[in-house]
């Protein structure tokens, strides 16, 4: 899961293949990856990708704003699914 | 108290309300009497480090705490003030911190990425700052330790109200940003203007997500100081679930917003109703209002006056549309904010007759300076007007007026792109997407797109022999861009069509274009 969050962001947010390019806690905002429209994308993938559904109020910073983060947060809606 | 500079706002207020908040970001709240002596002894660290009147000193943070309150320290250092957007690259901050001649450059530790190298190879240019983090690059002050030492006393002041108070980049049409300059006579009168119309008071929460480096963003704070009410400022509109958290904990009366905005949030609203009772004061600048767009806005904010407005970095704001007015003129931006005068004009700088298209001329004592260091620049856009030794901004856009005067706005004259209510100008991203040997022609313009207002296109002739994808065209502009200004749709393309002298031109290429880029939608 996390290669696969990793390779999209690398490759639509970040458009590299270059892996050193993001580090798996590094902060989306802090380090200048995403901004309104961005998180929208990766909202879409992820419900795409991994089959969860991304509630209106879940769309904060602890959930989407790390590959660790991103990991973490698809792990437990997966769990609470299943 | 006589205000004569901008920083006598925040003195006044502090020393009538010391207690009363004004700022909150995140978990930090801050009253006046905090905010005033923090930006005292900034403003004393600055003299320790040279600053003297007119000199500038970059900001470069995001929406943060200290990133407000420096402002106020510069000020009172009698510097000018460059705020630059956290999302800039490290060009294009260099250029910025070289044609500006910065002498300080205040920022923060996520931001050493960015500044590092830049600073590295600038050894007059001293960095401080905020916080300790380890790894900052050799000869970067910890700002923090440094401001401890300080007295919270206003320094002495010498600045006048004709000295520049503000350089403010924005984005031309040649490419490179230039630096609008504002004083603190030309920034102090359109505060009061806005205020004025807006009918700010204490009592008001003023929410702001937008960036404080430009004029829409950077006047919620200043309004804020000047009425003495609170601003709660967030970083962005990123994660739009914490926006709204807070807008609705904090209880916010006024609500500063640009059309992608409203587009994101009446998305929202369709999945998951919004409501945002104890608004009382929405504004809507940086890009015309989509109409459709109004009966929803009154939906969500029902308590709410919607003001529509107008302006450009050059006079800040010009027009603001009567709230009585938003559904008889849903399409208006109104007329002249208080104590200005806009006209229409023709190629002779003659009046238009009512009805008719004309250039928008805007007279009033909010014009900036000029350009810094750009004098044929300058005098472009301001040019006399019929009374002797005064000038008129001549703006870049196209509008109409009714009956009764109000103004609608038709088309800009240059090609300058709006994207979600921020300037993109198609040749500095040209120039970008030039740095790929595999180009052989770039032609980038705005095609409309429902959230974004326009949407950056590049239309990229590969040279032959060469290869070249989408994706690296995307990547060189995301290093070197703001993300704002990175091209949503790439279109590698056999060649570009010409007119019959050979030149370049958009309207041809969107025309031939137009069945590709229907389907990009």
């Amino acid at each position: 899961m996390k290669n696969t969050i990793r390779q999209y962001i690398l490759s639509n947010l970040l458009f590299t293949d270059d892996e050193s390019a993001l580090q798996d806690s590094e902060s989306f905002l802090d380090g200048g990856i995403i901004d309104s429209t961005g998180v929208m994308e990766i909202i879409l993938f992820i419900e795409d990708t991994f089959g969860i559904k991304v509630n209106d109020d879940e769309m904060l910073p602890v959930n989407l704003d790390s590959v660790d983060n991103l990991v973490a947060f698809i792990t437990r809606k997966q769990l609470i699914a299943a | 108290m006589i205000t004569r500079l901008l920083q006598d706002t925040l003195l006044a207020t502090a020393s009538s309300y010391p207690d009363h908040t004004a700022l909150v970001v995140g978990d930090v709240r801050m009253s006046y009497l905090e905010v005033t002596h923090y930006a005292c002894r900034l403003a004393h660290t600055l003299h320790t480090r040279g600053v003297r009147r007119g000199d500038r000193v970059a900001i470069f943070m995001d929406n943060t705490w200290q990133c407000a309150a420096s402002i106020y320290g510069v000020l009172l250092a009698g510097g000018v003030f460059v705020a630059i957007n956290a999302q800039t690259k490290r060009d294009k901050l260099a250029f910025i911190l070289h044609d500006s001649d910065t002498r300080v450059l205040l920022s923060e530790p996520h931001l050493a990425r960015v500044f590092g190298t830049v600073a590295e190879q600038m050894p007059s240019l001293q960095v401080l700052c905020t916080h300790e983090a380890k790894g900052l690059p050799a000869g970067v002050e910890n700002l923090d330790e440094v401001l401890a030492d300080m007295p919270t006393t206003p320094p002495l002041q010498s600045a006048i109200t004709l000295d520049l108070a503000a350089l403010i980049y924005t984005s031309g049409t040649t490419g490179d940003p230039k630096g609008v300059m504002h004083t603190h006579q030309s920034l102090l009168f359109v505060l009061d203007s806005i205020n004025e119309y807006l009918g700010f008071t204490q009592d008001d929460r003023l929410f702001s997500a937008l960036p404080l480096n430009f004029g829409y963003g950077l006047f919620q704070w200043f309004s804020a100081v000047r009425a003495g009410a609170t601003l709660i400022l967030e970083r962005s509109f990123t994660y739009p679930a914490q926006v709204f958290k807070c807008m609705n904990d904090e209880a916010v009366t006024s609500f500063a917003c640009v059309p992608t905005v409203f587009a994101l949030m009446l998305a929202h609203d369709a999945k998951q109703s919004l409501h945002f009772p104890s608004v009382r004061i929405l504004t809507n600048a940086a890009a015309a209002l989509p109409v459709e767009f109004i009966s929803g806005i009154h939906r969500l904010f029902p308590q709410a006056s919607l003001y529509k407005m107008h302006g450009q970095t050059e006079c800040i704001r010009c027009a603001y549309l009567n709230p009585a007015l938003a559904d008889l003129k849903p399409e208006s931006v109104g007329r002249a904010i208080p104590g200005t005068e806009l006209l229409l004009l023709d190629e002779n700088r003659r009046a238009v007759a009512q009805g008719e298209v004309g250039t928008l001329y805007v007279r009033g004592p909010h014009l900036m300076r000029g350009y810094w260091k750009q004098p044929e620049k300058t005098a472009e856009v301001l040019v006399p007007s019929s009374l002797s030794g005064e000038f008129m901004l001549k703006s870049g856009d196209l509008f109409k007026q009714d009956v009764d005067g109000d103004l609608y706005f038709v088309a800009r004259s240059d090609e300058i792109i709006k994207s979600r209510g921020e300037k993109v100008s198609p040749a500095e991203v040209e120039n970008v997407i030039y740095r790929l040997p595999a180009v052989q022609e770039v032609v980038v313009a705005g095609i409309p797109d429902p959230l974004l207002g326009q949407a950056v296109c590049a239309f990229v002739v590969v040279r032959e022999g060469e290869t070249l994808s989408i994706q690296q065209v995307k990547h060189i502009c995301s290093e070197r861009l703001e993300n704002y200004m990175v091209p949503k749709h790439v279109l590698l393309l056999p060649e570009l069509p010409r007119t019959a002298n050979g030149k370049l031109s958009r309207k041809l290429i969107m025309e031939q274009c137009s069945a590709l880029l229907a389907e990009l939608k």
